[in-house]
């Protein structure tokens, strides 16, 4: 199918692309990278009066370092991302996690940005954006925010953005050299979206947890963080840890449904069995159940 | 339904033309330049026949617009060969180990296959298998094509180690 008729813009500043956004009172929509947004324009299933491309706006591309951590200009492409020096010294668990996204020739044009602003509940970067305890930055004609990505995502496709604000950059704060990686999903085929996924973060310092961040996605309607894992595995000891009740206090935090993919108890069956073979994993746990 | 003035460098030759805000590259390319190599199936980015390389990335052409190729190079599988019909490289590759059934995949699999491989690029062969994955053949005929990935991993295009086993 081919899309609705649209009018585009292509905006060369920030403050441009906000004006226009601002001055459509709703009826645009950002365009990034496209490798979602295009499915659904030519599915009709989106139909904006306006698309504001933002892809040549030079302020919004770049990986950089500043006090806060690391942070990803919305139109980084995800591609650029996954070969870029600074976040694979400093953040593992996002670059296993883009490895993950899509494929090869889309990572060549979706975006960081793009990705996190959609809030596609079974997409890798926002629960990503949730574990990893990144912050958005949130510009409109009115300003810039910043919010929590924990807190940010409403439902499926639905998320804090007000419809004049453009997400101009995703910053995730910093986790010390050595820190643990978790990441598992399942997907029909490389490069679907995952029926079932879980990627997070842990600190160990002398055999105990001092940090972690976990989140799931396909598991909900939204990203969904692993509170009450968290709050057990921080303060734990390594050698008083049991993968297997672990993972259940994981599942505990997810709402997964039915749906032509999978039914919510798959979902549930299967994320338990990641989550405690990635914990057993990452923690060097002895199987136990 | 804004229309747009756009150039651009189609397999080496600049070319403009006005297009609508809405036209993808795909439809562009195909209606408007003439490359009816450029394969469209599924039009959401799912199959990979429309694959072409855009500043010499191997990306979907019906995930693109044509008013976002302004000032970008452009390469679809009619500019793969030289001028005198040399094949290049890939299409070798995939000749010498029978990578095509129907044919349908194929000119999205030889411009995944050409921007991993050309140039300075230097893909291995889990790399380019990998990429495979951007890519549906409806004929199952993923062996030839995984000989071919190998043989162009491993330098041995045209040396006939590529060829059936």
């Amino acid at each position: 199918m081919k899309p609705a008729p649209f009018d585009y813009e292509r905006p060369a500043s920030i403050a441009e692309a906000c004006r226009i956004l601002s001055e459509a009172g709703g009826g645009a929509t950002v365009l990034a990278g496209g490798q979602t947004l295009m499915p659904l324009l030519n599915l009709r299933m989106s139909q904006p009066f306006i698309l504001v491309d933002i892809g040549r706006i030079a302020a919004l591309q770049g990986v950089s370092r500043g006090g806060d951590g690391t942070r990803i200009g919305a139109m980084t492409r995800q591609a650029d991302a996954l070969a870029d020096p600074l976040l694979a010294a400093h953040l593992p668990a996002l670059v296993t996690a883009l490895g993950h996204v899509g494929h090869h020739q889309t990572r060549n044009r979706g975006t960081v940005g793009g990705s996190v602003a959609l809030g596609e509940p079974a997409a890798e970067m926002p629960a990503a954006a949730v574990a990893l305890g990144a912050m958005l930055e949130l510009t409109s004609v009115r300003g810039t925010r910043k919010v929590p990505a924990d807190g940010f995502y409403i439902g499926p496709y639905m998320t804090a953005l007000e419809p004049d604000e453009l997400l101009t950059a995703v910053t995730y704060p910093d986790w010390p050299e050595g820190h643990l990686v978790l990441f598992r999903e399942v997907a029909r085929r490389p490069g679907d979206f995952a029926l079932v996924g879980m990627v997070g973060a842990a600190v160990v310092e002398e055999g105990i947890v001092t940090r972690a961040g976990l989140a799931w996605f396909g598991m909900g309607p939204t990203p969904i963080r692993m509170r009450q894992l968290e709050a057990a595995l921080v303060g734990a000891a390594l050698a008083g840890l049991d993968a297997h009740a672990l993972a259940a206090l994981g599942v505990a935090d997810s709402a997964p449904f039915d749906d032509h993919h999978a039914s919510a108890e798959y979902r549930r069956t299967v994320g338990r069995r990641i989550l405690a073979r990635s914990l057993r994993e990452a923690f060097a746990l002895k199987e136990t159940a | 339904m804004s229309k747009h003035a756009i150039d651009l460098t189609l397999n080496g030759q600049r070319r403009s033309a006005g297009v609508e805000a809405r036209t993808s590259l795909a439809d562009y390319l195909r209606l408007d330049a003439g490359c009816t190599g450029v394969h469209l199936g599924c039009e959401h980015g799912v199959c990979g026949a429309c694959t072409v390389t855009v500043d010499g990335r191997a990306v979907r052409s019906c995930l693109m617009l044509a008013v976002q190729a302004d000032g970008c190079a452009v390469t679809t599988v009619e500019g793969l060969a030289a001028p005198d019909g040399t094949f290049h490289p890939v299409q070798q590759a995939m000749r010498e180990a029978h990578g095509l059934q129907c044919g349908f995949c194929t000119p999205g699999v030889l411009m995944t296959f050409a921007a991993l491989t050309g140039g300075e690029a230097r893909a291995s062969e889990e790399e380019l298998v990998s990429a495979m994955s951007g890519h549906v053949c409806r004929c199952t005929g993923y062996q030839g094509i995984r000989r071919a990935a190998r043989a162009l991993a491993e330098g041995t295009v045209g040396a006939g180690a590529g060829a059936a086993e």
